[in-house]
């Protein structure tokens, strides 16, 4: 079992590292940490989030997309592929929440075949994980991708342009302009999505690597699958900030 | 030489039917819960009553996923509340945060 190492020794002095009072072996701990620190990173983002939002003025969501208002987010975040000019308001993110979830599951039973030592049964379920995290970014991709190219029918925008105001049509959103509502909202779908959209990258990269270990027997000659247990740490951190941000960012 | 020399024997176990059993419970209801999220979006008009039910439900889930999907639940009672006694400050950052939002709102607006 990958706890064994905690509990033997048991002859050495309680000041030696004799005994392990948090029951977790220092890699885990760390990663128990570390995850701790990244959460306050997120809910630092999200806060602010909320912060800005509620210091603007609110859309009701009825008259089309208002540069000075905030949006209501199931008015822009309703396309779906392949089902285009169809309004269907947060289906794809839905869709994206449940492969998340689903990723989650699987990484979950490859840390329980971890501990039973099955490595066919780990490497079919980190497969998985991978597959799932994939899909995710794909989907991601997709989401931005729409975002930024924007919708069919322009927002008419005023802006301010060498001394004198002009009106021009604008579509889509970016760093500088943003159809949907103030730029502070485009600002901060790009920074929490992408920050969050970087973590599952790094996330699959990880499984990669304990996929790769796996599959070359280096947890068999070691003797436990603790790595999938720490990096499953990890990817589960990962569904669950984006948890916080469907609701947060697509539901709220 | 013997092929399989480097190689330690290993023990297979069977899968633990019951365990894996709790783990798709819990991704059920996960799911359901996301479903009732999508369900409440479209049915209860917007205001106190709805956010209060979306962050209920966020809290439920998040607990779900802590405390199965990351074992805090059966790890050492001083590594759960370890972790979760620092998410106070989160709150707190929450609460002055979200103050400071509506007194802003209030300066621009009124």
């Amino acid at each position: 079992m990958a706890h064994a190492h905690a509990t033997t020794a048991s002859d050495q002095n309680v000041w030696n590292g004799g005994v392990a009072p948090l029951g977790a072996s220092y890699g885990k701990l760390m990663m128990w940490f570390f995850l701790l620190s990244d959460a306050f990173t997120f809910s630092g983002l999200l806060i602010t989030y909320g912060l800005v939002r509620s210091s603007h003025a609110a859309s009701d969501g009825l008259a089309g997309f208002d540069v000075t208002k905030w949006p209501v987010p199931e008015k822009v975040f309703e396309a779906v592929p392949f089902l285009h000019g169809v309004p269907a308001p947060l289906v794809f993110v839905g869709i994206m929440t449940f492969i998340l979830i689903m990723s989650s599951v699987t990484m979950v039973l490859a840390v329980e075949a971890g501990h039973r030592m099955d490595q066919k049964a780990v490497e079919k379920w980190m497969l998985w994980t991978i597959l799932g995290g994939l899909t995710f970014l794909g989907c991601q991709a997709w989401e931005w991708t729409h975002f930024i190219v924007g919708t069919d029918t322009p927002t008419i925008v005023k802006d301010f342009v060498n001394g004198q105001w002009i009106t021009k049509e604008v579509f889509g959103a970016n760093l500088h302009i943003n159809q949907y509502g103030p730029q502070d909202f485009a600002d901060f779908f790009f920074f929490i999505t992408g920050f969050h959209g970087f973590h599952v990258f790094s996330g699959v990269l990880l499984n990669f690597l304990i996929y790769y270990n796996t599959v070359t027997g280096v947890y068999n000659r070691r003797g436990h699958y603790e790595m999938v247990e720490k990096v499953g740490l990890y990817w589960h951190f990962v569904d669950l900030v984006w948890v916080f941000v469907f609701t947060f960012f697509y539901l709220v | 030489m013997a092929h399989t020399s480097h190689e330690p024997e290993v023990v297979v176990l069977p899968p633990d039917k019951a365990k894996i059993k709790k783990l798709w419970t819990v991704a059920a209801i996960l799911g359901a819960i996301t479903l009732v999220e999508f369900i409440v979006a479209f049915t209860v008009p917007h205001g106190f009553f709805k956010t209060s039910v979306f962050v209920i439900m966020t809290i439920v889930k998040a607990g779900y996923i802590v405390g199965e999907f990351m074992h805090l639940k059966y790890e050492a009672k001083v590594l759960f509340w370890s972790v979760l006694i620092p998410i106070i400050f989160i709150v707190w950052m929450l609460i002055a945060f979200l103050y400071e939002g509506f007194q802003l709102s209030d300066i621009n607006f009124i």
